[in-house]
């Protein structure tokens, strides 16, 4: 399809969506739909299409973010959201559209988990419906793709995505414009573009989201990162554990296929790009770039030593840009709105924004998207709304197995690529775990040991070995079986993982342990005994 | 999903599914685990049968499908109960309980997390994380998502499921 004849595809919903401004929409993120939220949109189209006096149209959209109270059910152009609807609610939710609002179950949107927040990833996700490319153009979707291939060259893109000052959200932080630029500078008579969509974190959903609510969008990033390296084919790395993410994405695809949006001749230019799916097979280290390559090869998905970077020498030996889902969501508007509106946001080093996954012992667990250099205590007490059922928070995880928990008392840092290192911690992909007094961090941290000492691939000794050891000493601790030497030696031990582990998970294992030992290290004494197996302290 | 255990050579029907997708990928070596994929999905597991039987159509020794089988958690080699029960143990839903849930599950029916009872009913696993963080603790029963769930609830919850 040329340019023109997708405007007006886009211009038919829209006027479609003018002419009947009246529209419900129901979840249907997974979150929501485990809540049964499909059966809420059923309930709810039966029973609008009985009422002539209403002319609401019930429709199922994207993640609205509240997961703790869903289904979510929004209602424009009215501008209300309703939680924990269920299917006997809907008689009076359908009934209150011709007088006046229910109130009860009622959303505040001025709440600080709402106001707080701004959406680039996740814009417009109320109102997109996932299963529909018509929708998706109608919110603006594609216009950076049909401009790019259009209207600009390979090096303008590359210069807006590099002013931007984006950079990887998969957690390590990488200038995503200079990963660019090395693939373009690349040579290679085939290059791809891979989007790993792996979400290994135990605790993370945020990838997850936008798989499911907006495939179009990674597409479109995909798409123009294709366009400026100079890649024809890409791959999605897609986690098999995400059966929901999966189908859509293959209708997605299919959508953006037949409109001329992927595949020969994108909008007509001479620009040519296919997309694949690679399923994931539930291995953690694949998050890794290099054993993600070797994963989509078919084979184990164990690392190999860089350099030679995959940017060089990636996929069958071919130059390969790999970025991670939400850092492909931020591209196309990036390109819409321009460097100089995303640099606006953030801080002097981390810009835009940030999506995570609050969850663990907080009210408002969920989906928040807010702008980097925010405060840790903003999101946690203000807009995580603090512990449950009276009890106090004591920490937040961020980062997941390769992160560090941080204390109460240091609430107040910000929220960026370098202040969470300073911390030890780091700001990983974007799943925040909070725990309450009642969560002992040697536990925690043996959980992610466990965690690491299982996902390990085998193939550096450092790793394998010494994510054992050190389970087993947390173990010990645990039990009340160790000693002061045996602190020691765990210190030791996580020097010699971090410092001489081939890839990253080996390297950041020791994160967990570490973290906690800095901040809560009376908590590991408590549990020391002596030679005679008395406690110490 | 319910497994029973199949002599993959003698189901000619089912393995044309697992066929296709090896002819789609032009039965290239790279096709390994998106045909491993097919044959869990059609017959519920991966047995030595269909293992040898993939390596020949893709022309890759033995040991290279057995070390990728067994490399990725998602591969099952043993076929599973008529219901399963997967107790997520991310981190949301350790902190708020999910070892408790666990524990139950051991005390009620006698399954540890990989295992399946004696008659069949039940196989009981762990899962990273399903990404249902704003539900925790969740658990998974027959692909059914319970959220905020308690461990008695889920007991009782596998005890009315048909046998």
């Amino acid at each position: 399809m040329t340019p023109e004849a997708l405007q007006q595809v886009a211009k038919a919903e829209q006027d479609a969506i003018t002419k009947q401004p009246q529209r419900i929409g129901v979840c249907t993120a997974a979150g929501c739909l485990s809540c049964k939220s499909g059966e809420v949109l059923k309930t709810l189209q039966t029973a609008l299409e009985r009422r002539a006096d209403v002319p609401y149209k019930a429709v199922g959209v994207g993640c609205m973010g509240l997961c703790a109270h869903g289904p979510l059910v929004s209602v424009e152009p009215d501008g209300l959201l309703y939680q924990d609807v269920g299917k006997d609610d809907i008689p009076a939710l359908v009934d209150s559209l011709a007088t006046t609002p229910v109130m009860e179950k009622q959303c505040d949107l001025k709440a600080p988990f709402f106001s707080r927040q701004v959406k680039v990833v996740l814009d417009k996700f109320e109102k997109i419906q996932p299963e529909r490319i018509e929708s998706y153009l109608a919110n603006g979707g594609y216009e950076a793709l049909m401009q790019c291939v259009t209207n600009r060259s390979p090096e303008h893109i590359l210069d807006e995505v590099k002013r931007s000052g984006l950079r990887g959200r998969g957690g390590g932080g990488y200038p995503t414009g200079l990963k660019w630029e090395t693939v373009a500078k690349a040579h290679g008579a085939r290059k791809f573009v891979i989007c790993n969509a792996d979400e290994g974190d135990p605790g993370a959903f945020m990838d997850r989201s936008v798989l499911e609510c907006a495939p179009h969008r990674i597409l479109e990033g995909m798409a123009i990162a294709a366009y400026a390296v100079g890649a024809t084919a890409g791959y999605l790395y897609v986690r098999a554990e995400y059966p929901l993410a999966v189908q859509r994405l293959k209708l997605a695809i299919r959508q953006a296929e037949k409109f001329g949006l992927l595949g020969d001749h994108i909008c007509g230019s001479s620009f040519s790009f296919k997309v694949e799916i690679r399923l994931g097979a539930g291995a953690f280290v694949c998050g890794e770039e290099t054993a993600l390559i070797a994963s989509i090869e078919g084979r184990r998905g164990q690392p190999r030593p860089r350099p030679p970077f995959p940017a060089e020498k990636g996929l069958w030996g071919n130059p390969t840009l790999i970025n991670n889902v939400e850092t492909f969501a931020n591209v196309p508007a990036i390109l819409v709105k321009g460097a100089d509106w995303f640099a606006a946001m953030g801080t002097e080093q981390s810009k835009g924004t940030k999506v995570f996954a609050l969850a663990g012992k907080i009210n408002n667990t969920g989906l928040i998207e807010v702008p980097m250099g925010i405060s840790l205590r903003e999101i946690v007490e203000e807009m995580g709304g603090g512990a449950p059922d009276g009890h106090t928070i004591k920490a937040v995880q961020t980062g997941g197995p390769s992160g560090g928990c941080i204390p109460s008392d240091r609430f107040d840092i910000s929220v960026d690529y370098e202040s969470l290192k300073k911390m030890g911690s780091i700001m990983g992909s974007g799943g925040m775990i909070v725990m309450d007094e009642t969560s002992s961090m040697v536990d925690v941290a043996r959980f992610f040991m466990e965690f690491c000492k299982s996902e390990s691939c085998g193939k550096c000794v450092p790793c394998r070995v010494g994510t054992s050891q050190l389970y087993d000493l947390l173990e010990r601790v645990r039990k009340k079986r160790a000693s002061h030497r045996d602190l020691e030696r765990i210190e030791q031990l996580c020097e010699m993982v971090r410092t001489t582990s081939l890839c990253g998970l080996g390297q950041t294992a020791p994160n967990p342990l570490l973290s906690t030992l800095k901040f809560f290290r009376h908590e590991y004494e408590e549990l020391l005994v002596d030679q005679h197996g008395e406690a110490v302290s | 999903m319910n497994a029973v255990e199949t002599n993959v050579i003698g189901d000619e029907k089912r393995w044309r599914l697992v066929e296709a997708v090896m002819r789609r990928c032009g039965y290239c070596g790279d096709a390994l685990i998106e045909t491993l994929h097919a044959v869990q999905e059609t017959y519920g597991f991966i047995d030595e049968s269909s293992m040898r039987r993939v390596a020949d159509s893709l022309k890759l020794p033995l040991s290279k499908v057995y070390g990728v089988a067994t490399f990725y958690h998602f591969f099952h080699l043993k076929p599973k109960g008529r219901h399963t029960c997967v107790v997520c143990m991310g981190t949301a839903c350790y902190i708020k309980g999910a070892d408790a849930i666990m524990q139950k599950i051991d005390d009620a029916f006698g399954v540890k997390a990989g295992e399946t009872t004696p008659d069949d009913h039940l196989s009981v696993m762990t899962a990273r994380c399903v990404g249902s963080c704003g539900l925790a603790p969740a658990v998974v029963v027959d692909q059914q998502v319970l959220g905020h769930i308690k461990p008695d609830q889920v007991v009782n919850h596998i005890k009315e499921l048909e046998s």
